[in-house]
């Protein structure tokens, strides 16, 4: 069991009504969101005017094709780079560099190879200069949790890329960010792994109620985890939809193969195929406009 | 260059691994110095002591056999027991003398030599100037410089101590620029999104990052500082170990010769050893 300044979430609020502003409070706002890399062959848009509410302690997942802008979104949402025009607000102050109520979690799981597991998690604290005392208990804990005790003295590549990815949730969680930002933290690993992982991260989400953005290309595991699925845009990234998911959790990997599931799953990627969200409407008719 | 990488999202997955095959480079001169197959078990340790027998004892035996002349090739117990009874008396001071140079010259040529790798690594286009002439400096034997030195400075232990640091510092940076320039932006990101400072992914990312490559810089450095104290040795002045070698094949004790050129062996292997186990205790992560 994972303690943490919020608490233990109760699941109601993760089941909101569709239509309805899901979460009583607003944790981030991306408002306007534009961004053009500037390169040698000219300005590469990739992300293009894309507002967005995150509610405390809510989980969104963010999908769309590859190469649309999630990465870059994320990347602003964490302060790592500027936007070119709009903002980024965490509690409603600006995030205009990395702040410290906000975790990153990366694809591969980005450990320090020249360190051990133990000193990998103590990264953080030695980069904020934070006396990591304090949180031993809660380290400890951690690395329970995911199943790591006993490997503190391991070096990176003598883990399995899931348990790198676990040591680097638990470096993540260590410090205790009040938001976590995933960016295709499991593309990388195989099928098995991949759902271990996402019942590891639902667990330790409906445990601590952290605020949780999640990057992936896959929507079985989108909406998987999600309260929110948002679909981006091919490039430039644009907003195309917002599907709530309401299934009940803890979400179950045998959920996945129900029907209503499934019909998820097609809906999304349809409407990332197409770049729009054709709805219940009948389809528009075939013909050209003229 | 912080902007640059302020700009840049690490792509991972087939981009990763391309990274990975580009270090192969470095990691393949890292493992060709410090992974050399040495002795993996007692057998083997027996047979490679096994062989130094038979050559020395095969060398022993030819000089007595082809009547080989002492002035050519003395018996290797001739040799030893001139290196045993020598060494506390006429080897060991010109061994504190080649071991000063080298220490001085080494120290000062490898810490400009790292300094300037990790400054220049950082400013691309002072680099693509400055690599050239340390290219320069690293190809010429700066034994050559020697004489002239000798010139201005006289017979004292200066001009070698500057032709050690001239010829070990641009090996170290040059192997060192090539660690620094190892930039992992992922790594980097990472400590950056804990709000890292420019210092701290210096000191915490760049630089153990670079650190294979560094010490296979300073193993290379050190031996190329040993052969140039040497070779400056033999050039002018009245000590070191180079200057014994002149001296004594002028007098023709080669017992005495080749019992300097066993002590010469030493030290390098000495050397050798000691940053092979550096790399093993700092770098074994990238093996
Ligand atoms: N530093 C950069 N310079 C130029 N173009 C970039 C840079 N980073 C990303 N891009 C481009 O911006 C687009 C969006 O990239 P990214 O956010 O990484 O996409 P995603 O994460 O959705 O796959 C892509 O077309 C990518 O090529
Ligand atoms: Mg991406």
């Amino acid at each position: 069991m994972i303690h943490s300044q919020a608490g233990v979430v109760d699941s109601s609020r993760h089941a909101p009504e569709p239509g309805r502003r899901p979460l009583p409070s607003v944790k981030m706002t991306v408002d306007h969101a534009t961004k053009a890399y500037k390169t040698a062959s000219g300005a590469v848009h990739a992300l293009d005017d894309l507002s967005l509410e995150i509610g405390d302690g809510e989980f969104v997942c963010i999908v769309g094709p590859s190469g649309c802008g999630k990465s870059t979104l994320l990347w602003a949402m964490s302060g790592l780079h500027d936007l070119t025009r709009g903002s980024v607000s965490l509690d409603n102050v600006p995030v205009t560099g990395p702040r410290s109520e906000i975790g990153m979690i990366f694809q591969d799981a980005n450990l320090l190879p020249w360190r051990n597991l133990w000193q990998n998690i103590h990264f953080p604290f030695e980069i904020k200069r934070i006396n990591p005392k304090p949180y031993a208990g809660r380290v400890r804990e951690l690395i329970a949790e995911v199943g790591l005790t006993g490997f503190e003295t391991k070096m990176p590549r003598e883990l399995s890329g899931g348990m790198q990815q676990r040591a680097s949730i638990v470096r993540c969680l260590s410090y205790d960010p009040a938001v976590i930002l995933m960016d295709e933290p499991f593309g990388a690993l195989d099928a098995f792994t991949r759902d271990e992982m996402n019942l590891l991260i639902q667990k330790i989400w409906m445990e601590t109620g952290k605020t949780i953005i999640f990057v992936t290309h896959n929507v079985s595991e989108a909406i998987f985890l999600a309260d929110r699925v948002v679909v981006l845009t091919p490039r430039p990234g644009r907003l195309a939809h917002i599907f709530p998911i309401n299934l009940p959790r803890p979400r179950t990997i045998e959920m996945t193969f129900t029907p209503e599931f499934i019909a998820r799953v097609i809906e999304i990627k349809t409407t990332i195929e197409t770049g729009r969200f054709a709805g219940a409407e009948p389809p528009a008719p075939a013909v050209a406009p003229g | 260059m912080a902007s640059e990488l302020r700009e840049t999202i690490p792509t991972f997955g087939q981009k990763q691994a391309a990274d990975e095959r580009a270090g192969q480079v470095d990691l393949a001169n890292w493992s060709a110095l410090s992974n050399a197959s040495f002795a993996k078990s007692w057998a083997e340790a027996a047979v490679i002591a096994l062989v130094a027998v038979i050559i020395v004892g095969g060398a022993e035996l030819a000089v007595i056999l082809f009547d080989i002349k002492p002035y050519i090739f003395p018996r290797p117990s001739a040799i030893a027991t001139a290196l045993v009874t020598n060494f506390p008396t006429l080897f060991w001071p010109h061994v504190q003398v080649t071991l000063y140079e080298l220490f001085v010259g080494f120290g000062i040529g490898a810490a400009v030599g790292l300094m300037l790798a990790a400054v220049i690594t950082q400013f691309p286009f002072v680099e693509k100037v400055i690599t050239p002439y340390i290219l320069l400096l690293v190809t010429t034997p700066m034994i050559a410089l020697v004489p002239l030195l000798i010139l201005n400075l006289g017979f004292t232990s200066t001009p070698r101590i500057i032709a050690v640091a001239l010829a070990s510092g641009p090996m170290v940076m040059i192997n060192s620029a090539t660690g620094f320039r190892r930039t992992d932006l992922a790594k980097i990101a990472l400590a950056r999104s804990y709000g890292a400072s420019t210092f701290q992914i210096f000191m915490k990312v760049r630089f153990p990052l670079a650190l294979p490559m560094i010490i296979v810089g300073l193993m290379v450095g050190a031996i190329f500082g040993l052969l140039t104290a040497v070779g400056a040795e033999m050039v002018g002045g009245k000590d070191g170990l180079g200057n014994q070698l002149m001296f004594w094949s002028s007098m023709v004790r080669m017992e005495n010769f080749y019992a300097i050129i066993a002590l010469l062996a030493i030290i390098g292997v000495s050397i050798y050893i000691a940053f092979y186990w550096i790399g093993k205790k700092w770098a074994s992560w990238q093996a």
